[in-house]
């Protein structure tokens, strides 16, 4: 009796809870959509973005909501399918009628939902680092650009370290090789040879990373200081450090400087063996100012979890959240073409102790931060950008792009004007 | 009176002769609180600076620096040795060595280390521990000067060799001694020699010495130089071969452990096990939960925890096969395409339920010290997890071969396998013997599950990666074969390694799986075919 009562109970509430999502109370609330996956070989890195973009929308209902209204997450999971991101991205905008989107990590997903945010005119937030090469109109880039992370790190390795000897390594889709073509013009421009450049592709997830360590020794060997930079991405970092730590690349010797390895990433390993190793991002949880003090804290007690780590996507999204709703204030709406407009030119506190601002591009301006992991898996910042780097949508080391330009303010409004022939549409239009 | 001139006198002496001493530490102190102020662009005049006072005390101060313990109180800039965990922070005074008490993090700031910060220090530290009575700190001095050769360190490396004993610390000074003189501006003849010696003992350490050397080197040395290159690289290509073959024996290796469970429930018993690389998974998952336990609560045990863990992953994953089979397989038997829809939910419902209750994040598995790092033999680098998994590997594969062929319950399950309805009629109990059958398959999953633990990612994807590779090799073996198995890992394993330096990963795993096609064609059973009635059966 008491069971079936509770089953009653338990119905009675989903259905009321279903009707809730479903626009009952629509007006009382503006919605906000997560679109990252929780199952899939993603997983791993996109559930804490969608933790970390929950977190944030209740923080600002306690604040108040926005526009006098409470915000209202609407979580799907396109379960790192990547023509399931268009389809769940679709529902999103067009049944739960969302504001705006947060969502998705790798770039094919990004390129898989963009003709559904231009065709619906909607908005989405994309908070991770990328190749660059595009710039679209429904879309804010609030992740690093080529030359606010890749770049960087090749100058202070050139400079710090004076490399001089190359490997890029990377796992096999579209980002690495698009930054790894950037990064070859790029040295190449700066006067290093090309047989001193070795470029290794692997599959995703690869696990016997023995040749590729014993390759890169081999090729570290030549009397010239080596680096390797690498974009290996995901599940494949775990076997790769830990087989540079047993085969003994010392960080002093070799050092490896990573795109895509985080707070997140070294939590899985014993970062003893590593201590030295380079990653270049915008943020680290290590960054020592007030403002990203409170927001550890309020991520750890969101989490319930003291040891949980923050890393720079989350940032990404800290960053891109406050953005939307300064630009939401400012339209006095939640249109889209209103808050299009607005976007450009908001500037909020990001939390390596300055401010970030959109720019016309649809790209943002950050620090640039090189950090050395240490023995307790965080990392040390040992060298930063004096100032703010403005996102460069278009490689200036690339042919095909490097008369592109974007600018979404009227009267241009055009993601790829080619200054050499003073038109809008080029390549990636 | 007499007294008193006397004390006088002695007390007059006593001060000079304390002064410079006192001055000495002073000067010292002075150094190292240098090191509070001083940027990452200079940091290594002020190490060469406490290096060049020769000081023992500058030894345990250049450690903690490296290892960056070395901390600055902010309020008086003093600097401190550290322990460098917790949110207090013991204090050693680095001049006396005395306890200078505690202070809470946030009032001192760690003095930087940087890539180049350590590079120096290792180069301050070789040079000063080089007659270190202790004979590691020797091994270890002599590997680093021969790591960053110095002209400077020449005299200081020639007066160790003239007092080491050491046969294995000599050797290694002998080639510091030879690299250092490279760059020195000693005469040719020396250098010549020099050349010579490095070209009889080779290695891999050799080349950049060289090949940077000869740069710079005079007219007369170049031929040499470029002999010497040729040979050892000559040398080096040969090992290389070798080392091919030790990668390949240990992809191998990976890929039997992976397989041989597999070879029970799919070779043996015929059932497309999607949940395979699931038990894997598990496997690694209870040596993530060992490992918590022993750390938390016996951190003493560490080194065993994987010994702990083995029989415990054998019990988790073999109770989770049992239920799988007694729960869903026993009723799909004989239908091939529902057991792989089944299994494969069984799989995803796996994976899912790990990633909720653990969490998507990969979770740390450490590697006990036995089966870190790497030890040399001849021009082979082997790291010993890998050699312990080749062990591993050929142990279970050896046990489970003892199982089936010598005991009561193998003879049963291959009688089950071959005729099912013949063996019921001797009065086995077949429904039985299916469930332990696959209750054993998966719980030599789970086992393999704690060894890929060690170089793999321990995240719910764990399995996932594993799963194709693990159907390739039994189809590829030969379906039902245990020696199949074995001889299929290894020679996918040896192909695998032999094709990527020249392929790539990417193509040389295409090239492999299209071998296997073309080879499937033409021996549809694989490389150990069955033969007989059993095979139709």
């Amino acid at each position: 009796m008491t069971i079936r009562a509770r089953v009653t109970g338990a119905f009675l509430a989903a259905v009321l809870s279903t009707t809730a999502f479903n626009g009952a109370f629509a007006e009382d609330t503006i919605k906000v959509g997560i679109l990252h996956s929780l199952s899939g070989t993603m997983a791993i890195s996109e559930t804490t973005l969608k933790d970390a973009m929950l977190m944030l929308i209740e923080e600002q209902n306690k604040k108040g909501g926005l526009l006098g209204k409470k915000l209202e997450a609407v979580v799907v999971d396109p379960a790192s399918d990547w023509p399931l991101f268009a389809e769940k991205a679709r529902e999103l905008v067009s049944v739960d009628k969302v504001a705006a989107v947060f969502g998705c990590w790798t770039s094919v997903s990004r390129k898989s939902v963009l003709p559904v945010f231009e065709e619906l005119n909607s908005i989405l937030f994309y908070p991770v680092q990328y190749e660059g090469e595009e710039s679209q109109r429904n879309v804010f880039y609030t992740g690093a650009a080529p030359n606010q992370q890749a770049i960087p790190a090749v100058d202070y390795l050139m400079e710090n370290e004076e490399v001089e000897r190359w490997v890029l390594a990377g796992t096999d889709y579209v980002y690495p090789r698009t930054t790894n073509k950037i990064l070859e013009a790029y040295l190449i421009s700066k006067g290093v040879k090309p047989e001193d450049i070795m470029i290794n592709y692997t599959p995703f997830g690869h696990s016997d990373w023995q040749t590729i360590v014993s390759d890169v020794k081999k090729f570290g060997s030549a009397g010239k200081k080596t680096a390797v930079v690498s974009t290996i991405n995901g599940d494949a970092n775990v076997p790769f450090y830990k087989e540079l730590a047993n085969q003994g690349v010392k960080a002093e010797d070799i050092p490896v400087v990573a795109f895509s390895v985080g707070e997140e990433e070294l939590a899985g390993l014993d970062t003893g063996p590593l201590v030295g190793h380079l990653a270049a991002w915008n943020y680290f949880q290590s960054v020592d100012n007030p403002a990203n003090a409170e927001f550890i804290e309020t991520w750890q007690a969101f989490t319930k979890n003291d040891k949980r780590v923050t890393n720079d996507p989350m940032e990404a999204h800290y960053i891109g959240f406050n953005m939307w709703l300064k630009a939401v204030e400012k339209a006095g709406t939640t249109d889209t073409d209103a808050v299009l407009d607005a976007m450009i030119g908001i500037s909020v506190p990001n939390l390596s102790g300055g401010y970030s601002t959109m720019m016309p591009n649809h790209h943002i301006t950050k620090p640039v931060l090189i950090g050395e992991i240490q023995a307790d898996g965080q990392f040390e910042t040992v060298w930063e950008t004096p100032g703010l780097v403005v996102g460069d949508e278009w490689s200036d080391y690339l042919p095909d792009s490097k008369d592109l330009i974007s600018d979404w303010r009227a009267p241009m409004s055009c993601g790829n004007f080619n200054i050499a022939t003073g038109k809008c549409g080029g390549k990636g239009s | 009176m007499y007294r008193f001139i006397q004390t006088v006198l002695m007390a007059l002496f006593l001060t000079v002769a304390a002064t410079p001493w006192v001055r000495a530490e002073e000067g010292l102190r002075d150094l190292v609180n240098a090191l509070g102020e001083a940027k990452l662009s200079n940091m290594d005049e002020h190490i060469a600076a406490l290096a060049r006072t020769g000081d023992p005390k500058v030894v345990p101060i250049l450690e903690a620096l490296g290892e960056g313990n070395l901390y600055a109180r902010k309020a008086d800039g003093q600097v401190f040795l550290t322990d460098g965990t917790g949110s207090k922070l013991a204090l050693t005074d680095p001049v006396s060595g005395d306890s200078a008490g505690e202070a809470p993090k946030t009032a001192l700031s760690k003095v930087k280390v940087n890539n180049s910060v350590r590079r120096a220090v290792r180069t301050a530290l070789g040079s000063l521990t080089l007659l270190s009575p202790d004979r590691d700190a020797r091994l270890k001095a002599a590997k680093s000067v021969l790591q960053s050769p110095d002209a400077d360190a020449l005299d200081a490396v020639e007066n160790a060799l003239a007092a080491e004993k050491d046969a294995e610390v000599r050797a290694l000074l002998e080639q510091a001694r030879a690299t250092s003189l490279l760059v020195s501006d000693r005469p040719v003849e020396e250098k010549r020699q020099a050349i010579r010696m490095m070209k009889q003992r080779g290695g891999r350490d050799a080349l950049p010495v060289l090949s940077s050397a000869l740069g710079s080197a005079d007219e007369a040395l170049k031929p040499d130089i470029e002999a010497a290159l040729a040979n050892i690289e000559q040398t080096q290509a040969l090992w290389a071969a070798g080392q091919n073959v030790w990668y390949g024996l240990s992809l191998g290796s990976v890929l039997l452990l992976a397989a041989i469970g597999l070879a029970i429930t799919f070779g043996v018993m015929g059932i497309i096990n999607m949940a395979h690389g699931e038990m894997v998974m598990l496997g690694a998952y209870t040596t993530f939960l060992v490992q918590e336990v022993v750390r938390n609560s016996y951190p003493g045990l560490f080194d065993w925890s994987l010994a702990i863990a083995l029989p415990l992953a054998f019990l988790v994953t073999g109770a989770v096969g049992f239920a799988i089979e007694r729960g869903v397989i026993r009723f799909l038997y004989g239908r091939p395409l529902e057991t792989l829809l089944a299994t494969w939910g069984i799989s995803l419902i796996l994976q899912q339920s790990v990633r909720t209750i653990f969490g998507p994040t990969n979770r740390e598995v450490g590697n006990p010290s036995w089966m870190s790092g790497a030890f040399e033999l001849g021009g082979l680098t082997i790291t010993w997890n890998r050699l312990w998994i080749i062990l591993f590997a050929l142990a279970v594969f050896a046990a489970l071969l003892f199982l089936l062929k010598k005991t009561r319950m193998g003879l049963q399950m291959r009688a089950v396998t071959q005729n099912r309805r013949m063996a019921s009629s001797m009065g086995i109990r077949t429904p039985w013997i299916d469930a332990l059958t696959f209750a054993l398959g998966s719980g030599i999953a789970g086992m393999a599950g704690v060894a890929l633990s060690q170089i793999d990612n321990v995240s719910p994807n764990l399995g996932q990666g594993y799963i194709i590779d693990s159907f390739m090799v039994v189809v590829f073996g030969g379906v039902g074969n245990l020696w199949g198995t074995l001889v299929g890992a290894f020679s996918l394993g040896i192909l695998n390694k032999f094709l990527e330096p020249y392929a790539g990963a990417v193509l040389g795993k295409i090239l492999v799986l299209v071998l296997i096609i073309l080879f499937i064609q033409k021996r549809p059973r694989g490389l150990f075919a069955l033969k007989g009635r059993a095979v139709e059966a």
